[in-house]
């Protein structure tokens, strides 16, 4: 039977609400010698972990409920919530289940993190996942080409076998299906935002992060079968693209009141991971090679990355505004967070270039205090649509 | 690294040298257009001085600039402008004190103005707001710029794939652009001969560095040391100016060793060492003399520190520029700063100098706006108490905005600190001060 909106809603929010995991937990017991790779933000090539028969689990911190007691012995008040949230799941042993770990090269305090876990968990696979800034085949392609061949023999060596260039290739094309599952759903959203609730797409795309890719999408496929068969009132809502929330996650409540105060999310960059690479990876030949053409040519725009050409620094945010027909952008990014503290100057003044109207501001994922995020959301709301009619 | 800050201090003819090639240095970048040369603007890790000479290029450092402004007091309007101009409050302050001496006309320590950068080198070396600093002076400067990425050594040792991902950028990438912008071809015999200059260099340092193992230690290095890596740290790695500044160097420590004297501070001679501390992390720059005077008054001496390591490790695993190995030599360098260590690295060097320099015990100086150093300093602190056995402490200040340097709160941390050290020697007492 065709499940409900509801139904996968609540799924999705028990998947969410769960900090011990217990759905990874019980993939992993399921069979021996199954193993579960963690993964930070903002992106990894699950398509290696899942043909080494292993889960990639997306850890993006503690979330807005869990207390965290002995994180803050491991960073300054001045660090951002991720790392310590992230810190206190393990001391807790909320991921001694987990295998090995991944810190992708988005900052420092996540690279430092990596060192962090080398000196706490000895016996764990720890890798930092180094991605290149020079986006030329021969350079950058070449070295990150050779970054995940190290990847996969490190893999290789946790399992004790190998991993196939067919069982890549095969994992590739099952991505590429969850990934353009994903983009449906964005459009989705985007072309009918009443029908697809920014809270509900995001716990949708969270569940991504636990749950195995193929159960995934067609979590993904169910989802849009049931919303598009729902009906749900059309409100007033300026449409924005929301920018920044790329790493520590918003709380669930921020997501929901920037709505409420009258904004329909119709793109954001929470979970990249899951939309990173822009088009179908090649399902035949080198299978490594293709991810690193893939990374080089074809992957999001982001903080974490460098632009070599100055022209376009932060052009993609204007396209991406145009493509979705958004009236605004919402920056709103963790409090601390360097990557996207330090280039929202550079996106804003792209905008304002553009004529986009825009609005800052900061949350940490355990922020409590919504009021203040909804005035400024309903405020901002107001002003595009006054605006709007006036023009 | 600041004229100002030695104007008290007695004059070797070390520092003597030293404040004339800085000043040559300001004037050389000041009147580089009169002069027809080119500048480029890069890092302190990671900065590759030796190339730019090929290149007949002046290097402008904008990390020293606000150094400078912080030393001379002007860099928390700076960051509070930059701040009015919507940068976070939350990033780090270099890149605003810079940002906020950009609007104020980039006025050199010499009172002219500095030329815009012909070319922004963009050595992407430990610190990620590296990256995103010089994109937001090339959309000012609109000039070429080019990116040498360094990765990070994650695992605690250079990979081949590493080192030939950093040389390949500088073949293809970065030695073309800055041929380009200066219109001179490179020469890499000319670039062996500056490498050849450096190593001789480095090793006088290092040997000034290691003089601190001598009871009393002859030198600071942490306040004092900020001094001596200044001209290798900056524009003149590779110089026959170098050279002379750490013979120089090397032989009034020398003298001092001799002697049995201890350090020079900006009020003479400290007298009696009865602190020796490593430190970790950069020092406050607002307020640097105070915080200095804080130790030296207690007869604290710092006989080793991370921060003389930030713009190249030197003793830790004896890296030397190497004139055979031209390109691999700066792809190594590059690779081995301090901050691009991971932190196994950074505990197990700090771990040895508190044995190898007798020291008594850690003190990490945690800047609020770095999260390169600062981000896993309370780990470190306690894997590093672990491993010597030795007290520890932990305060927390900024570069160099003014507004978080609390000298009350700092001076009552060092001060317990001591007397936990104090307790430490007599048999008892626990490490725990942070
Ligand atoms: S929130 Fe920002 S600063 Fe913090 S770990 Fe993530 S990317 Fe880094
Ligand atoms: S290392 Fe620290 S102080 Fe230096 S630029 Fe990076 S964040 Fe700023």
């Amino acid at each position: 039977m065709a499940k409900t909106v509801q139904e996968i809603t609540d799924r999705c929010q028990v998947l969410f609400d769960d900090i011990d995991f217990t759905e990874s937990r019980k993939w992993k017991e399921a069979e021996p010698g199954r193993k579960v790779i963690g993964y930070m933000p903002v992106y990894v090539p699950r398509e290696i972990i899942h043909a080494a028969g292993m889960l990639p689990l997306g850890i993006l911190g503690g979330g807005a409920d869990m207390e965290v007691i002995h994180g803050d012995a491991y960073y300054q008040s001045y660090i951002c919530r991720i790392p310590r949230s992230t810190i206190e799941l393990a001391v807790t042993k909320r991921l001694d289940f987990v295998d090995g770990m991944l810190f992708p090269s988005i900052c420092d305090v996540i690279r430092n993190l990596s060192g962090i876990w080398q000196m706490m968990f000895k016996d764990k696979y720890v890798r930092y996942f180094d991605v290149p800034q020079n986006f030329k085949d021969g350079i950058g392609g070449t070295f990150y080409a050779n970054e995940m061949r190290e990847f996969r023999e490190g893999l290789e060596r946790l399992s004790g076998r190998k991993i196939t260039d067919e069982a890549i290739n095969n994992s590739i094309a099952v991505f590429n299906e969850n990934r353009r599952m994903v983009n449906e759903v964005y459009d989705f959203r985007s072309e009918t935002p009443w029908k697809a609730p920014s809270w509900e797409v995001y716990l949708l795309m969270r569940a991504g992060m636990v749950l195995p890719v193929e159960e995934h999408t067609q979590m993904m496929q169910d989802y849009l079968d049931a919303a598009k068969a729902e009906d749900r009132p059309l409100r007033d809502n300026c449409r924005i693209v929301l920018n920044g929330s790329f790493c520590e996650q918003p709380p669930l409540n921020m997501v929901k009141s920037i709505e409420m105060a009258g904004c329909y999310v119709v793109d954001d960059d929470f979970m990249l991971v899951n939309r990173w690479l822009l088009e179908d990876v090649p399902t035949s030949g080198d299978p490594i090679a293709n991810l690193a053409t893939a990374f080089i040519h074809h992957s999001e725009d982001t903080a974490a990355k460098y632009e070599p050409d100055g022209e376009k620094k932060g052009r993609w945010l204007v396209q991406k505004v145009k493509d979705r027909r958004a009236e605004g952008v919402i920056f709103a990014a963790p409090s601390f967070c360097d990557p996207a503290l330090l280039d929202r100057p550079m996106l804003a003044g792209r905008l304002k270039e553009a004529g986009v109207p825009y609005i800052s501001f900061k949350y940490a994922e355990n922020s409590g205090q919504m009021q203040p995020i909804r005035e400024q959301a309903g405020t901002f709301a107001d002003s595009i649509k006054l605006w709007s009619e006036a023009s | 690294m600041s004229a100002e800050a030695k104007s008290e201090v007695i004059k070797e003819p070390s520092m003597l040298k030293q404040k004339e090639m800085i000043a040559n240095n300001y004037d050389k970048l000041t009147s580089a257009h009169e002069l027809g040369i080119k500048t480029a603007s890069t890092f302190v890790p990671g900065n590759l001085n030796e190339l730019i000479m090929c290149f007949d290029m002046a290097n402008n450092l904008p990390e020293i600039n606000a150094i400078q402004n912080g030393m001379r007091k002007k860099s928390g309007g700076m960051i509070m402008d930059a701040e009015r101009s919507g940068h976070s409050e939350d990033v780090c302050t270099y890149v605003k004190a810079d940002i906020g001496m950009m609007s104020k006309g980039n006025i050199a320590p010499n009172g002219k103005p500095m030329p815009a950068p012909d070319v922004l080198l963009l050595s992407y070396t430990g610190c990620f707001t590296f990256m995103k600093w010089f994109e937001l002076l090339r959309e000012e400067y609109k000039c070429p710029t080019t990116m040498l990425h360094v990765p990070y050594e994650a695992d605690g040792k250079i990979t081949p794939n590493m080192r030939d991902y950093v040389v390949k950028q500088l073949k293809e990438e970065v030695i073309p652009t800055l041929e380009q912008a200066s219109g001179v071809k490179f020469d890499i015999d000319r670039l062996r001969e500056y490498l050849r200059n450096s190593a001789k260099a480095e090793d006088d340092l290092v040997w000034v560095l290691e003089s601190a193992k001598n009871k009393p230690s002859p030198v600071d290095c942490y306040f004092g040391g900020v001094y001596y890596i200044g001209p290798i740290f900056t524009a003149f790695r590779g110089t026959e100016d170098a050279i002379e500044y750490y013979q120089l160097l090397r032989k009034e420590v020398e003298e001092r060793i001799a002697a049995g004297k201890g350090p020079i501070t900006p009020e003479g001679e400290m007298k009696e060492e009865k602190y020796r501390l490593v430190v970790e992390g950069p020092p406050n720059w607002t307020s640097f003399r105070d915080f200095w005077k804080m130790f030296y008054d207690e007869g604290a001496v710092v006989v080793s520190s991370s921060y003389t390591k930030v713009g190249g490790v030197y003793d830790y695993d004896g890296f030397r520029h190497d004139p055979d190995n031209p390109l691999e030599s700066l792809a190594d360098y590059c690779l081995g700063c301090y901050t691009n260590r991971n932190l196994p690295t950074r505990v197990d060097m700090l771990a040895r100098y508190i044995e190898e320099y007798e020291a008594d015990g850690l003190l990490i100086n945690s800047i609020k706006s770095c999260n390169s150093f600062s981000a896993g300093q309370l780990m470190m602190m306690r894997e590093v108490e672990e491993r010597t056995g030795k007290p520890a402490a932990f305060i927390e200040t900024d570069l160099v905005d003014p507004r978080y340097f609390s000298a009350a709160n700092v001076k009552n941390r060092l001060e317990s600190y001591f007397q936990m050290v104090d307790q430490k020697r007599k048999g008892g007492g626990s490490a725990a001060a942070a």
